[in-house]
């Protein structure tokens, strides 16, 4: 993995992270107060910044920066999160995303909402906040570069500094350094006595006095004086201290960084060798410094150097007292290890599996999108060998032999398993979209002036990722239109004697193989006198015609209706609510309203939850084979002469259960033949319209039900009025699949103007 | 024999980056996503020291930390802090929970790697 792939990754986390702080947000925004929330929030902005940081993205961090600056005042309860902090946040969410999107794509953002917003966060944080802890400036990544500190202004950073943390680089230069630093430079006398705290938190002495070494020449001294009997002492406590003098061409604040981790669990005192002269209290057995204790290998050389320097006894004396600090200071780690170090080498393989185990918990994969529709597409196939298989076998009479027979539903039921679980990869929550249709809501209310909530339900709804993608830009389209049209003026709306803020509901939900989504606002409904007019001024309904208030609804799906009396910057961009039927139409969905003056408006749009296979019912159309979504059937009936009544010219009703439905003759539709069949030789398929009407469509025969595979017509050849999509039937025949919504406003067409196009498939 | 490490942190990217970091330089990674996974493969996993993220869900990292410091096996083994974190406080309480010390993000790789040199043997 290179860089480039972990900034692809990263970009993916921003997302994530996005939707995750936007949602969050929007939580604290209805009234949530679990600090889970906040923290969740905090951190996804955190994160972006963190990640942001490592590669460089200057603007992203700055800007992440004040951001949680600002989140961080509301962790902490010093920031109350009303609606007005939280509407300045929500903005801010937006810039994060336009920042991420400029760091990926290139291109620019909006400096001056930007910077706008930055003043909003820390006025924000200001307000609330001490200002010596406001906020400091962003950091840009630190340099790994020694600063290099003249000795006599260096101060030794404190633990509580207030100031903040300033990253102190450690470099080790003279570390593997084969001339010797130390020739000319500073003494320093140096005491270190840790406390015992400081091995408790897993630091070592013996190391820190190792990486001391290594910023020069360095002779040390162990003050054993503490140690006590072997039966009296505490394996964990710390019985040692050093003096150390250390010849070296560093700063003090080199030698204190050393020390870094480990100041505020030790005794340490750092002086010129001038200044400690007269410090000598304690007596000491001085040896030159050995690190063969620590048995590494990157410090050879010390060893090296430690051998050729000196026999002595004491340096003998020197190693074990260093060992035995060593030694006793791990007792209570290493003991506890010990003991369990037999039955430890028996459970190694256990470990593994465990960790691997663990590790397994909870995972995902993120795999290309394209293998997984490669896999799609292979299933399909699989769908329909089988299909054709069965075919065979019944065509060449095998059916005899029961393993034959056996054998074949078990693939039949393998291939439908199979084919289900590799839609289910693709199965997405609708959230996403729905969270970007929140900021839309935000962006458009802001424009037009009204105060609007939008409020979600049911974002968990699975539905399969190519129909997500699908939606989002008709979604976006309706949005639009119902903030802009849909909810009145906060004057209207008081006048109204509602409440000034409207409130915009989006849902999504399964209902019997499909995903409902509804969109409800509490504006003023249609106007349907308005509506009446501009579709008769445009020429779509004649001026007399008797429309029901559903009929009249409905009028704003034609092409070439817009209500807005001015074209407005918002919505109407020429794209009329005719195209967001057409797309959802070409997705095999269906989209209707129900409104009521005064009260609202409620769009529902029904969609496949996949738009690989369907569910059809093969039918014999003047001696075509057609496929009928299953999903737009309510019944089937025999229709006898004595329910069938002829009305006007030459529509003709069929009486089911006392109420009358038109019959509409699919051959005669599609032109597959020039005069009507006679419905009693043939079979009525009543059909649900998206109008809410039923409708009988008459076919010769019913051939079976059977799950097909969806192949676009329209990417394989072109678009036809009243088919929705071609499938391979297994005798490998092509059969058409009606788009019953187009058949039957086709059919519709005596009211309104007869063209096909209307509501075929666009 | 390779040192062992295991990171704590509920990044992607900055999962990613420990990983390519610390494999480069020749350690052996394990890695969890939060405190909770960072307790639960710290049984079995015998790291020789341990870097972990603050800010992280289920369990941050202060919890973490005390989580490993009350383990009786694992109490002693060097903890480093990965924080974007400058503000003194958090590191006062990280260190308060048992951590040996901390590596300030946006890490550098020879950042990271110094520091754990330094509190490994």
């Amino acid at each position: 993995m290179d860089m480039n792939e972990i900034k692809e990754i990263f970009f993916q986390e921003c997302e994530e992270q996005l939707a995750e702080l936007e949602s969050g947000l929007l939580k604290l925004n209805d009234g949530d107060r679990d600090p889970e929330t906040v923290n969740a929030v905090f951190r996804a902005v955190h994160s972006i910044k963190g990640g942001a940081g490592a590669f460089g993205l200057d603007d992203l961090v700055s800007f992440a920066h004040v951001f949680e600056t600002t989140l961080d005042c509301v962790r902490s309860n010093k920031l109350e999160p009303t609606q007005d902090v939280l509407k300045v946040m929500l903005k801010s969410a937006d810039v994060l995303a336009d920042l991420v999107s400029a760091s990926r794509d290139g291109g620019g953002i909006d400096e001056s909402r930007s910077r706008a917003l930055v003043k909003e966060l820390e006025a924000l944080a200001h307000g609330e906040m001490p200002s010596a802890s406001a906020h400091e400036a962003p950091k840009p990544a630190p340099k790994a570069a020694p600063a290099p500190a003249p000795v006599a202004k260096a101060e030794p950073p404190k633990p509580t500094d207030e100031s903040g943390f300033q990253p102190i680089p450690f470099t080790f230069d003279g570390f593997g350094d084969d001339e010797e630093p130390a020739l000319e430079g500073s003494v320093y006398e140096i005491t270190f006595k840790p406390r015992r705290e400081l091995y408790s938190k897993g630091n070592e002495a013996a190391l820190l006095l190792r990486d001391l070494s290594r910023l020069g020449d360095m002779s040390i001294n162990c003050d054993m004086d503490a140690l006590p009997a072997l039966d009296k002492m505490d394996p964990e406590a710390s019985y040692f201290g050093w003096k150390i003098s250390l010849k070296t061409v560093k700063s003090e604040d080199d030698i204190r960084t050393v020390f870094e981790f480990a100041e505020w669990d030790c005794d340490l005192d750092v002086k010129l060798a001038e200044e400690a002269a007269s410090d000598e209290e304690l007596p000491m057995i001085p040896v030159p410094f050995d690190l063969g204790i620590l048995d590494e290998p990157s410090i050879s050389e010390e060893e090296e150097k430690a051998v050729q320097s000196s026999a002595d006894e004491t340096v003998a004396a020197a190693v074990s007292a260093a060992e035995t600090a060593t030694s006793v200071a791990k007792a209570a780690g290493r003991a506890s290890e010990k003991k369990e170090s037999a039955a430890a080498a028996a459970a190694a393989a256990a470990q593994n599996n465990a960790a691997a185990a663990a590790a397994a918990a909870g995972q995902t994969i993120r795999v290309d999108l394209d293998r997984v529709d490669r896999l799609i597409n292979l299933v399909g196939e699989l769908v329909i060998n089988q299909a054709m298989l069965s075919q065979s076998v019944v065509e060449n009479d095998a059916t005899g032999t029961s393993a034959v027979n056996m054998g074949l539903e078990e693939l039949q039921q393998l291939t439908r398993e199979i084919q289900d679980s590799v839609m289910a990869i693709r199965a997405q929550p609708v959230k996403p979209v729905f969270q970007r249709m929140s900021r839309i809501v935000r962006e458009v209310a802001d424009m037009v002036g009204k105060q609007i909530r939008l409020v979600t339900e049911g974002e968990n709804t699975e539905v399969d990722k190519t129909v997500i993608d699908k939606i989002a830009e008709p979604l976006t389209h309706m949005i639009r239109n119902a903030v802009d049209h849909g909810i009145e003026s906060p004057e209207k709306r008081e006048a109204a004697g509602k409440d000034p803020e409207g409130t915009i509901k989006l849902s999504a939900k399964h209902r019997s193989g499909r995903i409902l989504i509804e969109l409800t606002d509490d504006g003023g409904g249609i106007n349907r006198e308005r509506v009446r007019q501009k579709a008769i001024d445009n020429d779509i309904i004649a001026a007399d015609a008797n429309l029901s208030d559903d009929e009249i609804d409905n009028l704003i799906f034609m092409a070439g209706f817009s209500t807005a009396d001015k074209i407005s910057d918002i919505s109407g961009r020429g794209v009329g609510m005719d195209v967001v039927k057409r797309s959802i139409q070409a997705l095999g969905g269906r989209i209707s309203i129900s409104s009521r003056p005064g009260l609202g408006s409620t769009f529902t749009m029904s969609l496949p939850l996949t738009l690989a296979v369907l569910d059809g019912m093969v039918v014999t159309v003047a001696g075509q084979t057609l496929v009928v979504p299953l999903t737009a059937i309510v019944e089937t009936l025999q229709p006898e002469a004595s329910a069938i009544h002829s009305f006007g010219a030459s529509q003709r009703l069929i009486s089911i259960r006392n109420s009358f439905c038109p019959l509409v003759d699919v051959g005669r539709v599609l032109n597959y033949r020039a005069t009507q069949a006679n419905p009693v030789e043939g079979v009525a398929l009543l059909v649900e319209s998206e109008g809410g009407g039923q409708r009988a469509l008459m076919v010769d025969a019913i051939q079976g039900q059977r799950q097909v595979v969806i192949k676009s017509l329209e990417a394989n050849y072109t678009h036809v009025p009243g088919i929705a999509a071609a499938t391979i039937l297994g005798d490998g025949r092509v059969a058409l699949i009606l788009d019953v919504d187009a058949v039957v406003a086709a059919s519709r067409g005596q009211s309104m103007k007869p063209e096909m196009s209307l509501a075929a498939t666009g | 024999m390779k040192k062992k490490v295991l990171t704590v942190d509920d990044s992607r990217t900055i999962r990613n980056m420990l990983l390519v970091t610390l494999n480069n330089a020749g350690f052996e990674t394990i890695q969890a996503e939060d405190g909770v996974e960072g307790l639960e493969v710290l049984e079995g996993c015998n790291p020789d020291v341990i870097v972990t993220d603050i800010n992280m869900p289920r369990l941050d990292g202060f919890g973490f930390i005390e989580g490993v410091r009350r383990n009786e096996k694992y109490r002693a083994v060097p903890i480093l802090v990965l924080t974007t974190e400058s503000d003194a406080e958090k590191k006062n309480r990280a260190r308060q929970a048992g951590a040996t010390g901390w590596i300030v993000k946006p890490f550098d790789p020879a950042k990271l790697i110094d520091a754990i040199e330094r509190v490994t043997a």
